[in-house]
C-alpha cells in the first residue's frame, strides 16, 4: 500500500470539499466523515489538505537528499 | 513510568552533573505524554513547567489574531522548551501542540528555580541553552526580515532534509512550512515549482528529493 494522506475522522465535519478537488477520486464520505480509497491512483496533489476548512487532513512529505 | 536516568544525563540542562547529583533531581521530574494535535502548553496561560522531549516532536507556534500561525521552533528529543518564564516568571510566551505521539518529561517551575540554586553548574547550562535559543530566534528574524519565501523554504529544505543515516527527521506539510517561513501555504507551492523548475529537488509523491545539496544551499543563502 502506497503512502496516503494522513485523515483526522474526528475533525471532519462532512463537508465533501476535499472530494470535490480529489482528481484522483481516492476519497468518499463514509458515515458523514471523509475516508480515503485505495485506487492506487493518489498523486500528492495536496489540494485535499489545502480546502479542509477544518484542518481535517495532512499530507506531510519526507524530506530527503538524494543518494549519489 | 520510570524517569529514564540516561536520558537526563543526555539533557543540556543537566551536563555535566554527577550521578550521585542526577539522582534525587530524577525525583522532581514528571512524565506525561500527548498525542497528535494536542496542546501541550497554550500562549498566554500561566506557566506551570518546563519540558523535555524524550520522543516525538513537539512545535512551538505564536498565532496571529486572525489565526495565522508562525512556527517559532520544532522541538525533537533532547530539546526543551517552554524555559522563559521559570526566569521571568510571566505566561507562556508561545503554544506548543504534539506533531505526533510524544513522551515528555517536565519540570514545575518552582522545582527548577529550586535546581537552579543549589546547583551552579545548571544554571551555566541554561545560560548555554538559552543563549542558543536567542541565536535560532535573531536567525528566525533575518529570515524573515530579509530573506523572500523561497530563500526561507530552501534553508526549511535543508534543515529537515534527512540522509538516512542519522535520526529521523520530522515530516512536514506545506502548511507547516507555511507556519515556518512566515508565510502563506499557496507561496510554499510556488516556491516549491520555482526550485523543482530550476532542478534543485524533484517531488516526488510524498517526498520532497533534494537533487542538488550546493544549489540549494545558495538558494538559502548558507555560508560554509
Amino acid at each position: 500500500m502506497s503512502e496516503i494522506p494522513v485523515i483526522d475522522q474526528e475533525k471532519c465535519n462532512g463537508c465533501g470539499l476535499c472530494i470535490n478537488v480529489c482528481s484522483c477520486k481516492s476519497l468518499m464520505l463514509s458515515g458523514n466523515v471523509i475516508t480515503f480509497v485505495e485506487t492506487g491512483n493518489c498523486g500528492w496533489c495536496t489540494w485535499c489538505e489545502a480546502v479542509c476548512p477544518m484542518g481535517a487532513i495532512r499530507c506531510p512529505f519526507d524530506i530527503v537528499l538524494e543518494e549519489r | 513510568m520510570a524517569i529514564q536516568a540516561e536520558f537526563i544525563k543526555s539533557i543540556p540542562y543537566f551536563s555535566g552533573l554527577s550521578p550521585a547529583e542526577l539522582d534525587p533531581l530524577r525525583g522532581l521530574i514528571f512524565e506525561t505524554t500527548a498525542d497528535r494535535g494536542e496542546f501541550i502548553v497554550l500562549e498566554s496561560e500561566p506557566a506551570e513547567a518546563l519540558y523535555f522531549v524524550v520522543s516525538g516532536v513537539v512545535k512551538v507556534f505564536k498565532t496571529s489574531a486572525d489565526g495565522r500561525e508562525q512556527i517559532l521552533q520544532i522541538v525533537r528529543p533532547g530539546e526543551s522548551f517552554n524555559d522563559a518564564p521559570i526566569f521571568d516568571g510571566g505566561a507562556n510566551p508561545a503554544s506548543a501542540q504534539a506533531m505526533g505521539p510524544v513522551v515528555l518529561y517536565g519540570i514545575k517551575n518552582s522545582d527548577m528555580s529550586s535546581i537552579l540554586r543549589s546547583h551552579p553548574r545548571v544554571a551555566l547550562n541554561v545560560i548555554n541553552v538559552l543563549s542558543q535559543k536567542m541565536r535560532h530566534l535573531v536567525s528566525l528574524v533575518e529570515d524573515l526580515s530579509f530573506r523572500h519565501v523561497t530563500a526561507r523554504l530552501a534553508k526549511i529544505l535543508l534543515e529537515y532534509a534527512g540522509d538516512g543515516v542519522g535520526p529521523s527527521k520530522p515530516r512536514l506539510t506545506q502548511q507547516e512550512m507555511a507556519a515556518m517561513a512566515g508565510t502563506a501555504r499557496e507561496m510554499i507551492g510556488r516556491s516549491l515549482k520555482e526550485l523543482e523548475d530550476e532542478g534543485i529537488i524533484r517531488l516526488d509523491h510524498h517526498r520532497i528529493v533534494v537533487t542538488d545539496k550546493e544549489a540549494l544551499k545558495k538558494w538559502a543563502g548558507v555560508v560554509e
